[in-house]
């Protein structure tokens, strides 16, 4: 057993400046930082896209990723939605005394491979300590401030009939992957959380089609409720081709196996676009020269019937209605 | 990488299909018995693929629906016993019982958790020794050879402080109870696959000589359901009820032996509780007398209330297939995924909540019929 975290750690003392100093400050310094102000001052013109977001999840650590990353990924990707270029974050930890003070250091280095990954800055943070039992292990809320474009005008409410909807790669990967790690369940080690930067993937899509009409991460719920989400805020109907839509081979398998479908499981890295449909094959060309859009995939349409309403055309042929997420997902029994 | 292998899919599906139409002259009543099953058929699209004088209508394989009001509401009495943790499986949480919830239980203070199996409870009675760990096991066959596995592992490993509230019922004995009830006439089974993997296709040999209904056993992919319709269409209309295997893969006529012998070693058949049916004789397995140290029945007796049933919940009549889901009047109103009254709203193996979930019938064909 390493050092840990104790209550002194959070108390405002020469243990919590000792912490600030060695442990978190060298992972994540920048001028900005550095001096250790009240608060970050900066520079910034134009349109600005403002987000939070607060990161719990169980196992802190799983395959192809961690909560730093995620925490990172996550505020990241909520900008780049907006069709926001992200500049800034700001970083807050609730550490439950007792925690490794190693593991804090891999979740530290984490964040900043992602930072740099999604080229943002950390300016402002803070770190608390409570009793054990008071928190599970760490908990991240990072919050992100980005510039938009003139004339990029992206919202959930832009979709419109005859628009082509795109999904930039596989989906189920990082639940599937959080799940087998948290129920020690046996499936293949190929398997990894999907948790990625998208900015540069949607710069460039902006690059192409600065009128991209909606853009949205399909987390919690999986693509199935952002598609439903999509299609009652634009008050249109979409239907999708559920052969189109790439999953992996062992997500697959792990959902079988757990009664689940892929379609209701969080991703981490991945983004479904509206566009015009005059653009749709420019733009998912572009997805399928990024890295984190390779399997990219047209993969339905937006339709002014069943407004509000998704349907699936099935794998056997049939069209059926795709809901949102209800309840939580659990496996089956048998 | 290959993602896509599945259009072949629609091909095998719409042939399927079409020979089910050309071989059907009447209307049949099918029932799924698996929750699983009827899952599938709704996901898919099934219903639309086989014509409409083929009835498939949903059976009591759901482990969750089928668990007495009365055995959940001792479930949730152990659960406020001061030191119990009580485990079980997480759809089995948000089940309206009597009065409250193994949900309910635990934000008021009950030390309820989620396992994926039995054997993960008998882990946390090994990191938990100062507290006693009750594994509340529902489920068919399938899910008792674990069950028996991790009593024999605690019986092994002097786990003194882990039991089991053994809800387990068999499936052969209510398809006869349900059968012999002459309230619903059946053409034909879709027997489950899971189970059969298990027990084998021997056990249901009784039902085309007995009560002259087709049986076929089939996987969970589409197109084995698909097969097995088309079995059971064939048989149906030429007269000829058997019990067809139509998921090859996995189910042979002896099933598996050690899963059954490990059932055997552990368990007694015994009459059980079920929802919508009441005792079926023989349909349940209690813990042997030898075992019985790892009977929670035994080790902590609870008194309860008379159970009180959820008001205007037809769970009952959809778990015996004589009503359908959509025929409820809370469906879809008063009982949703979110606010369930009824355990077959709760399940994901629930007729309801899989109604519920594909829109069926109303929507999905509404739409259908337009594209
Ligand atoms: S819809 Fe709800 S209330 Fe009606 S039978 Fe199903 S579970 Fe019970």
């Amino acid at each position: 057993m390493g050092d840990s975290i104790l209550l002194a750690h959070g108390s405002g003392g020469r243990l919590s400046h000792e912490l600030v100093e060695k442990t978190l400050l060298p992972f994540v310094a920048n001028q900005e930082l550095n001096k250790l102000d009240d608060s970050a001052v900066f520079e910034a013109s134009g349109r600005l896209a403002f987000t939070i977001d607060s990161y719990v999840v169980n196992p802190i650590f799983f395959p192809g990723g961690d909560i730093g990353r995620l925490a990172v990924c996550g505020t990241v990707n909520d900008l780049a939605m907006s069709g926001a270029g992200p500049l800034y974050l700001s970083l807050a930890a609730i550490i439950e005394e007792g925690f490794l003070l190693s593991e804090l250091e891999q979740v530290m280095r984490s964040i900043k491979e992602a930072a740099q990954e999604a080229g943002v800055s950390i300016i402002a943070g803070d770190t608390k300590v409570v009793n054990r039992g008071q928190a599970d292990k760490l908990f991240i809320t990072t919050s992100g401030v980005g510039t938009v474009s003139p004339g990029v005008d992206i919202a959930g409410a832009n979709a419109r009939a005859g628009d082509k909807v795109l999904l930039s790669g596989t989906v189920g990967d990082h639940g599937i992957a959080v799940m087998s790690q948290r129920e020690g369940l046996e499936f293949s080690m190929s398997l990894e959380s999907d948790c990625a930067p998208l900015n540069g993937l949607v710069a460039g899509m902006l690059e192409i089609s600065p009128r991209i009409h909606c853009l949205r991460d399909p987390t919690r719920g999986g693509l199935a409720t952002t598609l439903n989400e999509l299609a009652r805020q634009s008050e249109v109907g979409i239907i999708v081709e559920e052969v189109t839509i790439p999953v992996r081979g062992e997500v697959r398998a792990a959902c079988d196996l757990l009664g689940l479908d892929p379609l209701y499981v969080a991703n981490e890295g991945k983004l479904v676009a509206v566009v015009d449909p005059g653009d749709a094959d420019s733009v998912l060309a572009e997805m399928k020269r990024s890295n984190y859009g390779r399997d990219a995939a047209i993969i339905g349409e937006v339709t002014s019937e069943h407004p509000g309403k998704v349907m699936i055309r099935t794998r056997l042929g049939p069209s059926r209605i795709l809901d949102m997420l209800s309840g939580e997902l659990l496996p089956r029994i048998c | 990488m290959k993602f896509i292998d599945e259009y072949q899919d629609s091909r095998l599906a719409k042939g399927l299909a079409d020979q089910i139409a050309r071989r059907s002259t009447r209307s049949i009543r099918l029932m799924e018995f698996c929750g699983g099953h009827t899952h599938a058929i709704l996901r898919y699209g099934i219903r639309q693929l086989v014509p409409a004088r083929v009835e498939l209508r949903s059976g009591p394989g759901c482990p969750v629906c089928v668990t007495a009001t009365a055995d959940l509401d001792k479930a949730i009495a152990l659960a406020r016993l001061p030191g119990v943790i009580v485990t079980t499986f997480g759809d089995m949480m948000r089940v309206p019982g009597s009065a409250s919830s193994l949900q309910q239980a635990k934000a008021e203070g009950a030390d309820v958790r989620i396992v994926y199996s039995a054997l993960d409870a008998i882990e946390m009675a090994r990191a938990n020794p100062e507290k006693e760990v009750i594994f509340v096991g529902i489920g068919f066959e399938t899910t008792a050879p674990t069950i028996a596995a991790s009593i024999l592992k605690a019986r092994r490993e002097e786990t003194t402080n882990f039991r089991v509230l053994s809800l387990n019922k068999l499936t052969p004995p209510v398809m006869k109870a349900l059968l012999d009830s002459g309230e619903i006439q059946l053409d034909g089974i879709i027997c489950p696959g899971h189970v059969s993997v298990v027990i084998g296709s021997a056990p249901y040999a009784f039902i085309p000589r007995d009560y002259g209904v087709a049986c076929a056993i089939s996987g969970f992919e589409p197109l084995d359901i698909l097969l097995s319709v088309d079995r059971l269409v064939e048989q149906v209309e030429g007269g000829t009820p058997g019990v067809e295997i139509a998921y090859s893969r996995g189910v042979t006529a002896d099933g598996n032996r050690k899963a059954r012998e490990l059932m055997d070693e552990v368990f007694e058949v015994g009459d059980a509780n079920w929802r919508g049916i009441g005792i079926v004789p023989d349909s349940g397995l209690a813990l042997r007398e030898e075992y019985g140290r790892f009977d929670a029945e035994k080790a902590f007796p609870v008194s309860l209330q008379p159970p009180r049933e959820p008001q205007g919940c037809r769970c009952g009549d959809v778990i015996r297939g004589t009503t359908t889901p959509s025929d409820c009047e809370l469906f879809g109103k008063l009982c949703t995924p979110e606010r369930p009254v009824g355990p077959c709203m709760v399940s994901s193996e629930g007729a309801c909540a899989a109604y519920h979930q594909y829109g069926y019938p109303d929507i999905s064909q509404g739409f259908e019929s337009k594209t």
